[in-house]
């Protein structure tokens, strides 16, 4: 499959990012301290770190689900300061609502033509048919396919995935990986990938970001041709090998 | 009454482990009542037992005709059901709207429930001296008393319910732009429905008792005006028909509770007859 195969909107590309002199504290613990990042639109970014090293506080910070003490969350030129309706989220559960069927999931915003939009989307994630059926049933890879075509409905132009893959099996995560891959470049929305498997982080990523104590200690490019080959291709590795001494 | 039919489902359980096959195994449950029937039968008439004061299963049989034939045990039985729906609908509707209130909205829980929970503990049936004299012994009396019975279950498995909603899913609705009402709508109360039924459940069985106990004291229609009337006269059988009858009630409640449960919990893996398509 193509990305011309994807359904594209008209809105179809991704909004920057910058946070700049960002204070974030929570009681007496520091989770970032003058922290600065700018992620330019459409860019694929993975943040890689040890739990508590501030991973999730910052993509809570960029979802507007938290407010910075200090300093400046910005998305596309303006301050975050409640949730933007560019921004989905995809969380480590699916976090589908059992009593709805998966199409009612995937349009549970209940936009206009929500049924359609959410029929079509199904299709682009691979589950086609699977409309009417209840989240209970679907298997892990299945649900996050939802949660993943449920944030895809509303043309996102920023998406935040925090480790949604990290409960699934080997097979199915490289799966979601290559899914994911193929509706980021058909669509071209900026992406911040939460993970601590820095192979995920080199597959995927234009760019990684090391997150330790709050801070910046890594940050690299990743120019690896695409798509990625999951296989040990000796660049990959050796990034790999360098991402990991700076966790 | 209560106890033939625990009986009865221990009966089911053997059978099932014996494998019996076709008629043997679908009768295998009554085996116990029938054959406590037949003693009881045997024993009113032989004069083991004294048959006024436990007439046969026969007699209660006849008596269960005569009264269906002359009208009257249909008349009790639907004055009494109407005054068990009547109360229901009043006190459950009640409890609901104040457990949504309460679970969703701080100022109202702070306002209303510990009074409530202050309330809860007073036993309903302690405020029939009281309603009496309030509301003397027409049929008020008794909506009311059935309405308080049925309202705390029904409020305190509603308030529950919508307290233990997933944290996560609602913080995923308001990241997916859901609004309040449809946060309400299509999060919160279905969230709640299973503890609801609960509460309705608890609330069938609260509804029967305090009409029971209801009609016994005040009343000129109804299954309990019905069997006391019939004490006055001696006349067990009319008794007895009428426990057996507020017996079947209470099971036909039970049986439209799960239904309903069966209805509208079809999403949940516990209700859900074919095994998952799971990948």
């Amino acid at each position: 499959m193509s990305a011309a195969d994807f359904y594209v909107p008209e809105s179809a590309g991704g909004l920057p990012i910058s946070l700049s002199r960002v204070e974030k504290s929570f009681g007496a613990l520091n989770v970032l301290g003058n922290f600065n990042l700018d992620i330019p639109a459409g860019q694929f970014l993975a943040v890689v770190g040890r739990s508590g090293g501030g991973k999730s506080t910052l993509m809570r910070l960029v979802a507007g689900l938290d407010a910075a003490d200090s300093g400046r969350v910005g998305i596309g030129g303006r301050q975050v300061e409640r949730l933007h309706p560019s921004v989905r989220l995809l969380f480590q559960e699916a976090r589908l609502v059992p009593w709805q069927r998966v199409i009612e999931n995937v349009g549970i915003a209940r936009g206009p033509n929500w049924q359609e939009t959410a029929r079509r989307t199904l299709a682009d994630v691979g589950l086609e048919g699977r409309e009417n059926d209840w989240p209970s049933v679907l298997s892990g890879g299945q649900r996050q396919r939802v949660a993943l075509a449920r944030a895809l409905v509303s043309e996102p132009q920023i998406l935040l995935l925090d480790e949604p893959f990290g409960a699934l099996d080997a097979l199915t995560r490289i799966e979601m990986h290559r899914l994911l891959e193929r509706i980021w470049a058909a669509r071209g929305f900026t992406t911040v990938l939460i993970t601590h498997d820095v192979a995920e982080a080199v597959a995927l990523a234009d760019r990684v970001v090391v997150l330790r104590e709050g801070a910046i200690a890594l940050d690299i490019e990743i120019d690896l041709d695409r798509p990625r080959q999951e296989l040990a291709d000796p660049r990959a590795v050796d990034l790999q090998r360098r991402i990991l001494d700076a966790v | 009454m209560a106890e033939t039919s625990v009986a009865g489902g221990y009966a089911a359980g053997e059978s099932r482990k014996l494998n019996l096959k076709g008629l043997g195994s679908a009768l295998a449950p009554w085996t116990l009542p029938i054959a406590l029937l037949l003693l009881w039968e045997i024993a009113s008439q032989t004069g083991l037992v004294n048959a006024r004061l436990m007439p046969a299963p026969t007699k209660i049989a006849a008596t269960f005709w005569r009264l269906l034939l002359d009208g009257s045990l249909f008349f009790h039985t639907l004055a009494s059901t109407q005054r068990a729906v009547i109360g229901l609908v009043i006190g459950g509707g009640l409890g609901f709207v104040a457990g949504v209130l309460t679970g969703l909205w701080k100022p109202a829980e702070t306002l209303l429930d510990s009074t409530l929970q202050m309330v809860r503990n007073i036993p309903h049936l302690a405020l029939i001296p009281l309603v009496i004299l309030w509301f003397g012994i027409d049929e008020t009396a008794k909506i009311f008393l059935v309405s308080i019975g049925v309202f705390f279950p029904i409020y305190i498995n509603t308030f529950y319910g919508v307290r233990t909603i997933d944290p996560q899913l609602v913080e995923m609705a308001s990241v997916y732009g859901l609004d309040r009402k449809a946060l309400v709508q299509r999060i919160i109360l279905p969230g709640a429905l299973p503890s609801i039924l609960v509460g309705l459940r608890y609330a069938l069985g609260f509804m029967w008792l305090t009409l029971i106990v209801a009609e016994t004291i005040s009343a000129t229609s109804g299954i309990g005006y019905m069997t006391m009337n019939a004490r006055e006269f001696l006349q067990t059988d009319v008794v007895l028909l009428g426990i057996i009858v507020y017996a079947l009630l209470g099971k036909l409640a039970d049986v439209a509770t799960r239904a309903i449960e069966k209805r509208v919990l079809v999403w949940h893996p516990a209700y859900q007859v074919k095994p998952g398509s799971i990948k």
